[in-house]
């Protein structure tokens, strides 16, 4: 039989490396200093940047110690999954003796440790019947537990409260667990996605974040319109948009959505996160003669060609740029777009949207503006779903109210014994709690004035 | 009388309460001590005072909202927190030695909200992502775990300046509590720390979800605050493991608050930042 003791042997010891609170000490520390690193070196850049900032041969040590996506790295996923080990392990470990502690019948009571704490005396005349009878409805009504035992020269009241706090420690530590297994969820089964949808416009999908996929939805999502209000500084004030839920083409649901307060259907949250416009389709130029102030309107188009009266040639728009970048400013919303004229050089031109009069800086005998016309706006919206979200928020329940009992609840045992002593009763009042010892003393006192109070 | 009056006037009455608190201390004159705690009530009158003028005259300006929507305003509320925690302690322990460390934090951060160059005091309408209930919860529950953190933080202060006491006799470090005390009331204030910091991430997650569906994001502020809270919850284990005591929990607690103030300030100074409630 001496070939299993080896493996049981090691297993022992597997378990007992795991159940050590100086495995938890470790993990915590490694875990702490690694995500500094991870705030440190920014996560999930493009390549190019980062060959740019640390050069070719850091950026390959980093990348081969996925150090740009550090948090989803194999080695701090599986440090994350230690911990979780670590914890379940210590657990299951603890928890047979906090269970014989917590659901025994009658609890003992170990005098010698109790009365090696903090103690209160004081003297009575009474009989040990009258004590009795006069401590025991007290205690019965502080504690949870009180009984009483009869000793040579006198008797003993034990008392009890909190037994189950102990279990404080074991929902901080099962929370932490439910968060990480909420997380898995929802890493596995759900997505996060965002959309682009104009006023009047519905989709049926969105594209997701991580992959820029596509990820069909069960149902579609029409903007009925959106609206955007700012402040008088210009700070943006609210961002809503109606929102229409549409099953097989009918609609189901309508709803404003605003930053902080998304729709959900069916699982699947829709959060208000941008807005804008849609590139003009027609817009409106104008053409001014500096010289004899004429002026002449059209309609046109990205790509189309116009031509222009007298011998100014012809004009085309050639580009729209969302924010046109002009020495370092950003000029907003702009076209650009060539002028050839009849003599000379083609030359581009910069059309602002908000600067109507830009092109007069060009210095050239006509002058050449775009017009904002009637405008769509679009939402941008964010779509996510995630499963794992309710055992998520149970963990965070569990993680508060377990952290209260852990750190503000303990489980208190007092006894009160009472010796005869020359024709006297001795009444000695003495208490242990599991935590916080210096409160334990007040209790004490606070016990036996009461216990006194009533002589 | 509007706001920013009353707290400038707070700033120095805290100054003068801080001032009181170590004079009392180096000179062991506990008159100027209990001196120290009226002034610190007249402090959190005006501190509690100013905030709510501030309140009354955000809604006066049309943009009414709680006062704890920027920097400047979390750092009043933070002193307001750190006195009230303080004062309770000392209550509670009945030693005001504390104080000597506690009031000058407080002092610290209201003169750095009134006087820092970088943080603006004028009432600012709200962002559309700050218009949540939990953005407000947030901010309390976080600011009270930081309060507490703070204390704990004086505490291993004192802790290591009485353990290096070798002359006893001549010092002031006589009328801080013994160490076994210091190291205990430490411990507490860490855990209530800690119940608040945990409370102040979930909140922060919750708040994240509701406004962006995503509850953790891993940028470099939240991450900041786990990184605090894994050293805190490494604090409160390393509790259990021999050798682990006074010393190194003192140092422990001063790292960890450390790491409260960087998640707090220093996290701006980092590439790729999402600044106060982006
Ligand atoms: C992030 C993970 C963890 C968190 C947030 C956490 C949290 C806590 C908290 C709040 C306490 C109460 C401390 C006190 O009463 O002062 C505690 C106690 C404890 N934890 Fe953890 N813990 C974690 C991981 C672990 C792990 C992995 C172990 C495995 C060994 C462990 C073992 C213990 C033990 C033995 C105690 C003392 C229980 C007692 O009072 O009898 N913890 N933990």
């Amino acid at each position: 039989m001496k070939k299993s003791k080896i493996p049981d042997d090691l297993i022992n010891r597997l378990w007992k490396y795991f159940a050590s609170v100086k495995l938890t000490v470790t993990l915590l520390i490694i875990l702490a200093l690694s995500c500094i690193i991870g705030t440190v070196i920014p996560q999930n850049e493009s390549p190019a940047a980062y060959f740019f900032r640390y050069g070719e041969f850091f950026y390959r040590a980093f990348s081969a110690l996925d150090i740009f996506d550090m948090y989803h790295s194999w080695w701090f996923q599986f440090m994350v999954f230690l911990l979780a080990a670590n914890i379940v392990v210590c657990s299951i470990d603890r928890l047979s003796s906090t269970w014989k502690v917590i659901f025994k019948k009658s609890p003992s009571f170990d005098i010698a440790k109790l009365k090696n704490s903090y103690k209160e005396e004081f003297t009575a005349v009474h009989t040990h019947g009258e004590l009795k009878t006069l401590f025991m409805p007290v205690l019965l009504r502080l504690f949870k537990y009180a009984r009483v035992e009869d000793k040579e020269n006198g008797f003993v009241i034990y008392a009890e409260k909190g037994r189950w706090t102990r279990l404080g420690v074991y929902a901080v530590h099962l929370s932490v667990v439910l968060l990480l297994i909420g997380g898995l969820i929802g890493s596995y089964f759900g997505f996060d996605g965002s959309v682009i949808i104009p006023e009047g416009k519905s989709i049926k999908s969105i594209i997701l974040r991580n992959t820029g996929s596509d990820q069909p939805l069960d149902f579609e999502i029409r903007c009925d319109d959106f609206n955007v209000t700012f402040y008088e500084s210009g700070m943006p004030k609210e961002y809503r948009s109606g929102l229409t839920i549409l099953e097989n083409g009918k609609p189901v649901l309508k709803k404003d959505v605003i930053v902080n307060d998304p729709l959900h259907y069916k699982g699947i949250n829709i959060f208000q996160s941008s807005y804008g416009m849609l590139e003009p389709e027609e817009i409106s130029l104008s053409f001014t003669d500096r010289k004899t102030g004429s002026v002449y309107r059209t309609k046109t188009s990205v790509g189309k060609e116009i031509e222009l009266p007298e011998t100014f040639g012809k004009f085309v728009l050639d580009k729209y740029s969302r924010a046109y970048s002009f020495m370092g400013h950003d000029l907003g919303e702009a076209f650009s777009g060539m002028l050839t004229p009849i003599k000379g050089e083609p030359v581009q031109v910069i059309l602002p949207l908000k600067y109507p009069g830009f092109d007069k800086m060009r210095k050239d005998e006509l002058i050449i503006s775009a017009e904002d016309t009637q405008r769509q706006y679009y939402t941008g919206l964010q779509i996510t779903r995630d499963p794992g979200v309710p055992i998520v928020y149970s963990g965070f329940i569990m993680m508060i109210i377990g952290c209260f009992i852990a750190f503000f609840m303990s489980h208190i045992r007092f006894c009160v014994e009472v010796v005869k002593k020359r024709g006297k009763s001795i009444v000695v009042i003495a208490g242990i709690s599991n935590k916080n010892k210096i409160g334990m003393e007040a209790k004490t006192k606070k016990l036996a004035k009461l216990l006194s109070n009533k002589l | 009388m509007n706001s920013s009056i009353l707290l400038s006037i707070t700033t120095f009455i805290y100054g003068f309460a801080a001032f009181l608190y170590i004079f009392s201390l180096v000179f062991k004159k506990p008159f100027f001590g209990s001196l120290g705690t009226w002034t610190l009530l007249a402090g959190i009158s005006g501190n509690s005072g100013g905030l709510l003028l501030r309140w009354l005259e955000s809604y006066r300006l049309g943009i009414g909202h709680a006062p704890l929507s920027n920097l400047y305003e979390s750092l009043i509320f933070f002193s307001l927190v750190i006195v009230v925690v303080y004062l309770v302690v000392e209550k509670i322990y009945d030693n005001r030695s504390i104080g000597a460390f506690a009031t000058p934090l407080a002092f610290l951060a209201m003169a750095y909200a009134s006087l820092s160059p970088n943080i603006s005091e004028k009432i600012q309408p709200l962002l559309p992502a700050l218009k949540s209930n939990w953005l407000i919860v947030h901010v309390i529950t976080c600011f009270i775990g930081y309060a507490a953190f703070a204390i704990a933080f004086g505490l291993g202060i004192m802790f290591l300046l009485k353990q290096k006491d070798s002359k006893p006799g001549i010092s002031f470090l006589k009328l801080f509590p013994d160490l076994y005390m210091i190291d205990e009331l430490s411990h507490q204030m860490i855990m209530f720390g800690f119940l608040f910091l945990s409370g102040g991430i979930i909140t922060g997650a919750i708040w994240a979800n509701s406004a962006w569906g995503r509850y953790w994001g891993w940028d470099p502020k939240e991450t900041w605050s786990l990184i605090t809270w894994f050293i805190y919850a490494t604090l409160l284990h390393a509790r259990f493991m021999r050798g682990w005591r006074g010393k190194r929990l003192a140092y422990l607690s001063i790292i960890g608050f450390l790491a409260v103030l960087f998640t707090y300030f220093g996290v701006n100074l980092l590439s790729g930042l999402h600044s106060y409630g982006q």
